[in-house]
């Protein structure tokens, strides 16, 4: 599951010969004056679990609702295993579904469900019946295939929905938020689930999701949208750390945010002066920006430092603010920390010991730093 | 936070009452052994006697009957077409005229409805020929005409409160527009079908007015053959009919109602079964 | 075109009506409608829209075409009733003669206005009746407990199912002179002689209230089961009363439902025929009524048609008025 996707490190987008299973080309989808995609492109690769995220109305769903075939692009192309979709109905396409609400066959058996996809493709009834076996058993449902949907919990209604929609062993499967509808808990156990029956299957997925958790989690690559576009396309890594705009940092994740302007730069350097950090940012690698150009520093809360004594060296990339609140989340701890220039910064401490006398508290006075590699530099 | 106040409750006792007090007098005195239908003497069947030896009476409800069934039919099935039009083509051209169209009968008052297509049949009579004179299909497109919103109505509502995503899961797997609209929408929206149905039968079979204008001679239907006894007064006969009426409609109803309590007990019982059973 | 002398006859229309013809297809409206047609008749769904489509501008507007142009026509004693509005005069000539004597003849006759504002005078009290009576029970069911709303639903529709006729007929047996009520009352001494209910307005308003209470009570029910209860818990948090939160928070939030259910019950009163004809006497004379008669009594087609007309103008204005005040209603609440 996870680890063996690191070790066999599977970054078919890395090469530059491999060739993309789907290949969504310049796709832009109107609806009215709405633009819902704006001149999207992006290659998948096979066996990929690809996310899309993003906020509601971001054009997610319509990425999706467009690979599957219920809208058709105003214009772009969208290729599947080399094949141009453009005019194919959905029931014609090698793709399918699972849909945010399940959309199971209220009348229908679990069994009934499952097997609706192969009666439509003609497949004689024994080799139904297997297959049909063969997935429930595999989404651990095999006891329940005379049950009609509503006497299923929300956790087995999602599998019948999964299992539907695999059985037709599809070239893609679209999964539109799978976790959604399941409790917190639920959740978590059935995203490694669903990671191993991908595994398992070698099936290439595309989920969508507003959830920066479940992305970050499920994907090999996540594209993350906003407005119809494709704004960062990256690992979970490179999405998380190495941000491409402010949207992104802000998007995924908790972060700090810094204007300022660089004041002094090298090959390898640069320092940015901060008004509201009152103190220059040292980043220890150069930039692509121009000088005197308006930009933005980023850190991560857990990338902080937060102690009351100042650090030996502290020259750059530390300030000093005053514990404005801390929200105790059992293993770590939120700290507000308003500094001298009345900007709230957010740092997020692991709470390594159980109980301590000496615990930065409401009211102290503090120091926050970090190291120069912590801090991302954005220009957009 | 289910306060009952007085009020409340008697505002309901006095309003059913308003609603069932005439219909249960109309079944009581039909029981009444006298022909002056109010003045009480004994109580006697032979007024259920008379009514089954009504030779117009028995025909006109025959005709009917058969009148509301295909009418009923005709209305299930324009009014489903024009539930789907208006629930799943999304915005098209003329919708906007084809939903005012659509609901427009239900507050049309029937004596407008009546004379204008009654003006409609003769002109295409003198016209083109068809339908050649008025009679029972006059009286079924008529019907059908008027009866197909209320079934657009109640099926466009299980329409839109249906999860659209079902029918595009179906095609998703694979199946066909029309096979999708056979097997799975058609299934989901036979509750409202069949009410649709009901009420079609229903309405045809109450229907004076419409009936009146577009009938021709040899098609007296049974509610004009009981406005002409009733305009000469009151007649035990009729309260008789009236009893047979409402006993048939109340056992009908009440069977229904609880066979769909019934369902949703079991159902109910299923949900319980699946939150508690299973994880 | 012929050269011959004689012109046949349909010959002689395609030429005539072809510069008509071509006129009217560019006509917007039935422009637009030969483009949907082509629209539609190439998709596969074209045939669902379509064939009921067809089926209501035939039977349902239509109709009212034909009834505008034989109120414009003359009355003849002949088989249709009425003169033809196009006649070809001289074999060439199109000839249109329009009648507007049968409207004025409404204007005129005393009769036909005061049975047209009766109509509007009954329809509204009734109405306004029905929504008295109505709301409270509207609201009871609402309130009630959850296993009993559907029962009383069920006790709501119920009449409905049952023939309006007879229950319209149930209401003579009540109000007769010699009717139930007036033998009970005589019976317990407290009357000599029968009041005289039958036949007057009263009993047209009990007809019309009787009948059309359920349309008022379903819109007004379903409005306000769908009022969030937590909307008054709130305001009973914030320190109002029951009554008070009433008048603030339920009735305002209802009125989509108050507007539905009083044009529900006020527009298809309006062109009622048999409960005045049964239950009323000389002064509920109403609209319906009187179409009614000019029809079969007088075979006046083209007055019955003007009558129509007239009475199709109103329910078309009250219904383009109820949509205005249902979307303020909407969004207002």
């Amino acid at each position: 599951m996870a680890e063996a996707k690191t070790t066999t490190a599977f970054e078919p987008w890395t090469d530059p010969n491999a060739v993309p299973y789907i290949e969504i080309r310049n796709v832009t989808k109107k609806f009215g004056e709405f633009v819902a995609v704006d001149n999207v492109s992006l290659n998948i690769y096979k066996q990929e679990l690809f996310c899309l995220l993003g906020g509601s109305g971001c054009g997610k769903t319509t990425l999706l609702r467009m690979l599957a075939g219920f809208e058709e692009p105003t214009s772009g192309q969208i290729f599947i295993d080399g094949q141009d979709m453009a005019g194919i109905a959905p029931y014609r396409r090698p793709v399918n579904m699972m849909f945010q609400s399940y959309a199971l066959f209220p009348h229908m058996t679990v069994e009934h469900n499952v097997a609706f996809g192969l009666k439509q493709d003609n497949v004689p009834k024994g080799e139904i019946a297997d297959r049909v076996a063969k997935i429930l058993e595999l989404v651990k449902l095999g006891s329940f295939g005379k049950r009609k949907p509503h006497q299923l919990s929300g956790g087995q209604r999602q599998r019948v929905a999964l299992a539907r929609a695999l059985v037709k062993q599809p070239k893609l499967l679209l999964l539109d938020e799978p976790l959604g509808a399941l409790d917190k808990k639920l959740r978590e156990s059935t995203q490694f689930e669903l990671m191993k029956i991908q595994d398992q299957l070698g099936v290439t997925f595309v989920v969508v999701t507003h959830d920066q958790e479940e992305a970050m989690t499920l994907s090999s690559r996540i594209g993350v949208m906003n407005h119809g576009r494709i704004i960062q396309t990256g690992t979970p890594t490179e999405i998380y750390e190495f941000p491409n705009s402010r949207f992104v940092a802000d998007f995924v994740g908790t972060v700090n945010m810094f204007p300022g302007r660089i004041v002094d730069e090298d090959n390898d350097y640069v320092r940015i002066g901060c008004d509201e950090a009152a103190c220059t940012i040292f980043i220890n690698h150069g930039v692509a920006a121009p000088p005197n150009a308006e930009l933005w520093v980023a850190v991560r809360p857990e990338k902080i430092h937060l102690t009351r004594e100042a650090p030996a060296d502290a020259r750059d990339n530390c300030v000093r603010g005053t514990v404005d609140g801390i929200a105790y989340m059992g293993d770590m701890s939120i700290y507000n920390v308003r500094l001298d220039s009345g900007k709230m910064i957010k740092v997020t401490q692991p709470n390594l010991i159980r109980h301590s006398e000496d615990t930065i508290t409401w009211d102290d006075r503090v120091f926050l730093h970090w190291h120069a590699s912590s801090g991302v530099v954005l220009t957009l | 936070m289910k306060q009952k106040s007085w009020f409340l409750r008697g505002a309901l006792a006095l309003g059913f009452a308003f609603l069932y007090l005439p219909i249960l007098s109309l079944v009581v005195y039909s029981f009444n052994d006298n022909k002056l239908v109010t003045v009480w003497s004994k109580f006697s069947v032979k007024w259920y006697g008379v009514l089954l030896q009504d030779e117009p009476i028995l025909s006109a409800a025959w005709l009917s009957l058969k009148i509301a069934f295909m009418n009923a039919t005709l209305a299930v099935i324009l009014g489903t077409l024009v539930a789907l039009a208006l629930a799943r083509f999304g915005a098209f051209r003329g919708r906007a005229l084809l939903s005012s169209l659509a609901t427009a009968p239900l507050v049309m008052p029937e004596v407008i409805t009546g004379l204008s297509l009654l003006l409609l049949f003769v002109a295409m009579e003198q016209f083109i020929g068809w339908p050649a004179g008025r009679g029972t299909l006059t009286i079924v497109i008529a019907h059908a005409t008027f009866s197909m919103s209320y079934v657009a109505v109640i099926v466009q509502s299980r329409l839109t409160g249906m999860d659209v995503s079902i029918e595009e899961a179906a095609l998703d797997l694979g199946a066909k527009p029309a096979k999708v609209f056979m097997v799975i929408t058609l299934p989901i929206i036979a509750p409202a079908l069949l009410s649709g149905w009901l009420l079609a039968f229903t309405l045809s079979l109450d229907d004076l007015v419409i009936a009146s204008f577009v009938s021709g001679p040899g098609s007296t239907t049974l509610p004009m053959v009981i406005y002409s006894k009733v305009r000469l007064g009151l007649s035990p006969e009729i309260n008789a009919l009236a009893t047979l009426l409402v006993g048939f409609v109340s056992i009908a109803v009440l069977g229904a109602g609880l066979l769909m309590a019934r369902q949703e007990r079991l159902r109910q019982r299923d949900v319980q079964m699946a939150i508690a059973g299973n994880k | 075109m012929s050269r011959a002398g004689y012109v046949p006859l349909g010959e002689r229309m395609a030429t005539a009506s072809e510069p008509l013809l071509r006129t009217l297809v560019r006509l917007p409206l039935l422009r637009w409608f030969f483009n949907t047609l082509g629209r539609f008749a190439i998709s596969g769904r074209g045939a669902v829209v379509l064939v009921p489509y067809a089926w209501l501008l035939l039977f349902f507007a239509i109709p009212f075409v034909i009834v505008l142009k034989i109120s414009l026509a003359d009355q003849v004693i002949a088989q249709p009733p009425y003169t033809a509005l196009v006649q070809w005069t001289e074999d060439t000539y199109l000839q249109i003669k329009l009648n507007l004597g049968n409207y004025l003849f409404l204007v005129q006759d005393a009769l036909y206005w005061k049975a047209y504002l009766n109509s509007v005078k009954i329809a509204f009290i009734s109405a306004f009746v029905c929504l008295l009576i109505g709301y409270p029970m509207a609201y009871a069911m609402a309130r009630a407990e959850e296993s009993w709303r559907n029962v009383l639903l069920m006790l709501v529709v119920l009449p409905f199912w049952t023939s309006f006729l007879l229950r319209v007929y149930a209401w003579i047996g009540i109000l007769n002179n010699t009717g139930l009520i007036n033998n009970w009352l005589i019976a317990a001494g407290i009357i000599d002689e029968p009041i005289t209910m039958i036949r007057t307005n009263f009993a047209v308003y009990i007809g019309i209230v009787y009948s059309y209470l359920p349309f008022m009570i379903l819109p007004l029910y379903s409005t306000l089961e769908k009022l969030d209860n937590t909307l008054l818990e709130a305001a009973a948090d914030l320190g109002c009363r029951p009554f008070e939160a009433f008048l603030t928070i339920t009735l305002p939030l209802s009125m989509p439902g108050v507007v539905a259910g009083f044009s529900l019950v006020f527009i298809p009163a309006l062109g009622e025929f048999v409960i005045p004809d049964l239950l009323g006497g000389k002064d509920s004379l109403m609209i319906g009524h009187v179409l009614w008669d000019e029809f079969f009594a007088n075979r006046a087609w083209p007055v019955a048609s003007a009558v129509a007309i007239a009475m199709l103008t109103l329910v078309l204005l009250l219904m383009a008025g109820q949509r205005k005040l249902e979307e303020k209603a909407e969004t207002a609440a």
